[in-house]
């Protein structure tokens, strides 16, 4: 009676890890065989398109990316500096100890709260930062590094001239005959030229000619009325407060999604490392700064290392935060700063998935493929500084 | 002097359109490819293909203009519209009269552009060859909550005796609200209706279930048509139903809908929107069709390019008081 119910279950084990493994399978192989034809060197290079044959990745791919490396780099530190206060600096006295349950008590519930409404507090607090309303929005922020001003003018003959300003409010620039703009060519190119100032009959019977078709002769000329445009260039460290919707916001969002995950896997590493480690450390003289640096981080880095694959890969494919943070899917450039405009492959894939046209199915399934070697690549990347990492105990 | 100044700039409108056709034609892209900044639009998902298709083509010709196109729907669009955010809105219905106020409310005005239509389309199981056409008091009569149509028999007597399963989009969608607009009036869906914010699982659902009925956006009909059989709807003058023909002439009603695009009145004076607009307008009727959509009659692209062209702001769609105005597009928009 006994050894059957060994049997039946080590049956059961077995069942379960095969549905699992079947399941698996069943998925990545309906993903290969619809995508496998729609996964072409175009899906990488391109930008999105209506038609599913040159639909591409490019801009999504660039995105996924520069939001998994901020939401690495900011997750990470402070979850396992958050895992290490919580474990190897245990609270003295009756107040802080209730105030370390209650804490613990949040963090280990915050994992389990759905991500949508982390997109929304990541709206709120990063994007356009609510609570200090000092700061403006997003759109007119009151602090901002890295950007010069212009005022744009489109002469009769259709160039675009730039004249430099300097604030985003400053009073508009009054057409002046005789002052100084910049000409900036289709390719970039910058000159320097004097801007003419004609009356309008003038300028109507200059576009009236008719030995003059590319309107040569009103290159530089402006109508006393021409408006300006106040435009901006930024730099590639553009910084603002608020931060808008841009990448960084992105990055910080997916950071509080998986920073409870990050701090719960920290924290049950640093509790498999055994406590005879820490008194060994301590009774030889060390701090508890030294133990926990020399001793218990390296002893736990395997279990760390593991669980923040696993939140990181839980980032990249969140979809719903990113919706309601940007809900971009059609753009064609890829960001120039940490506060540039950006999607994510999941919010690609999703759109084409929900497209009427089959063929946009197959590119979606393409689209999983790659999220899936992206996914793995970085997994390798983080499998691969573990095991650099990585000491035995003895 | 605004008069002047608005003349002024109509004049210079016309001498772009002019020098870009030139452009093209000799290879002389001075002016075609020198625009600068950021089209920003944001809304409706069910009009995004069509945008999508736009903005695509304008990048072939204004290479540094950068456009970008979200989904937020067209509720959320227009939350973010009315604080000055986008440049553009997508809407797969007309602006609501508390939208409007909150449009008011930050001094934002905004020029109303009718695009393309969209069709509601009904649609049974490739098996029902029983139900081929329905009146819309039959169709309220079986989506309307507390409706006594369990079986296809209690709905016409000639029927066979299978329940009838109910599919449609989820209440978050504008197709939804639409639909609860014209076909139902007063009252509420029934709950037991399958939802899916997926159009792609109503049609495997209704695919793959012998007394299905549902409802969707035409496009996922057209693309499905060996899948499913489509029900003509009876609005009146007889059973029509949904194709690119009787939605454009207006026969296949009252579910066939106008999609609009709603522009805010400052950003129209940028270069790069009003070339992305105008850009819009002449080729919406093209890519309409390309997308799965169907085209307006050209003479409502006309009106909205001259709304556009004068700059005319406000909605055809609400009164005074803020009461909708209902209608065929070529009717209310003028």
């Amino acid at each position: 009676m006994r050894s059957l119910r060994n049997r039946l279950f080590v049956v059961v084990c077995v069942l379960a890890t095969g549905v699992a493994a079947v399941v698996l399978v069943v998925l990545l192989g309906a993903v290969l065989y619809k995508g496998w034809d729609h996964l072409t060197i175009g899906l990488l290079t391109n930008a999105p398109s209506r038609r599913a044959s040159e639909a591409g990745l490019k801009p999504a791919i660039v995105g996924s990316i520069y939001l998994f490396i901020i939401c690495a780099v900011v997750a990470i530190p402070i979850g396992v500096g958050a895992a290490i206060l919580m474990e190897e600096f245990p609270p003295r006295g009756r107040v802080m100890r209730a105030l370390h349950r209650l804490v613990q008590l949040n963090i280990t519930n915050l994992a389990g709260v759905p991500s949508i409404v982390y997109g929304i507090i990541g709206l709120t607090i990063f994007a356009n930062m609510s609570m200090f309303p000092g700061l403006g929005t997003s759109l007119s922020p009151r602090y901002a590094m890295g950007v010069t001003w212009y005022d744009e003018f489109y002469d009769e003959a259709g160039n675009l001239l730039r004249v430099r300003t300097d604030r985003r409010d400053a009073p508009a620039t009054v057409v002046t005959n005789g002052m100084t703009a910049t000409l900036v060519t289709d390719t970039g190119v910058q000159e320097t030229i004097t801007v003419r100032v004609m009356p309008i009959e003038a300028i109507d019977a200059l576009h009236d000619d008719e030995q003059d078709p590319s309107r040569q002769k009103l290159a530089g000329v402006l109508s006393p009325d021409a408006e300006p445009q106040r435009v901006s260039e930024k730099a590639w460290y553009y910084v603002q407060l608020p931060f808008g919707r841009g990448v960084l916001a992105g990055g910080l969002t997916l950071m509080l999604v998986v920073l409870p995950i990050i701090i719960t896997v920290t924290q049950e590493a640093l509790r498999a490392v055994p406590n005879t480690l820490r008194e060994g450390a301590l009774a030889c003289g060390a701090t508890r700064w030294q133990m926990v640096w020399k001793m218990t981080l390296p002893a736990a880095v395997q279990g760390i290392m593991t669980g923040s694959i696993l939140a990181m890969s839980r980032a990249i494919g969140e979809a719903a935060p990113v919706l309601i943070l940007c809900g971009i899917v059609y753009i064609s450039f890829l960001p120039a700063n940490l506060m540039d405009d950006f999607t994510v492959m999941p919010l690609q894939i999703y759109n084409w998935a929900s497209r009427p046209q089959e063929a946009f199915h197959g590119v979606a399934a393409a689209g999983i493929i790659v999220l899936l070697v992206v996914l793995l690549s970085f997994n390798a990347l983080a499998i691969f500084i573990r095991q650099k990492f990585n000491k035995p105990l003895s | 002097m605004r008069t002047i100044r608005e003349q002024r700039s109509r004049l210079k409108l016309l001498s772009i359109v002019a020098v870009v056709a030139l452009g093209t034609l000799a290879g002389n892209t001075v002016y075609a490819q020198n625009l600068r900044g950021n089209v920003v639009v944001d809304g409706s998902s069910t009009v995004y293909p069509i945008t999508e298709a736009v903005a695509e083509e304008f990048r072939k010709e204004q290479p540094n203009v950068r456009v970008t196109v979200g989904i937020s729907g067209t509720g959320g669009g227009f939350k973010r519209f009315a604080i000055g955010e986008t440049d553009i809105s997508n809407a797969s219905r007309p602006i609501k009269a508390t939208e409007l106020a909150a449009t008011h409310e930050n001094n934002i005005a905004f020029i109303e552009l009718p695009i393309a239509y969209d069709g509601l389309s009904i649609v049974v199981n490739r098996e029902n060859i029983w139900c081929k056409s329905l009146t819309i008091e039959q169709l309220r009569s079986i989506y309307i909550e507390g409706s006594t149509v369990k079986s296809w028999r209690d709905l016409d007597p000639s029927y066979p005796d299978i329940p009838i399963k109910l599919y449609g989009p989820g209440a978050d969608s504008g197709t939804f609200d639409y639909f609860r607009e014209v076909v139902i009036r007063d009252g509420n869906v029934r709950s037991d209706m399958s939802p899916s914010e997926d159009d792609n699982v109503l049609v495997t659902g209704v695919a793959g279930d012998r007394g299905a009925i549902g409802f969707f956006g035409c496009a996922y009909y057209f693309e499905n048509k060996d899948k499913l059989n489509v029900v003509a709807i009876d609005g009146g003058k007889g059973p029509v139903a949904p194709s690119p023909e009787t939605i454009e002439n207006g026969t296949y009603a009252p579910l066939s809908r106008p999609l609009f695009i709603y522009v805010n009145a400052r950003s129209a004076r940028k270069p790069q929107v009003r070339a992305f607009v105008t850009f819009y307008l002449k080729h919406a009727a093209k890519l309409a069709d390309e997308v799965g959509y169907v085209r307006l009659p050209s003479e409502v692209y006309a009106r909205a390019e001259r709304n556009f062209d004068q700059m005319k702001t406000g909605t055809y769609y609400l009164d005074e008081t803020g009461n909708p105005i209902e209608g065929p597009v070529s009717e209310v928009y003028k």
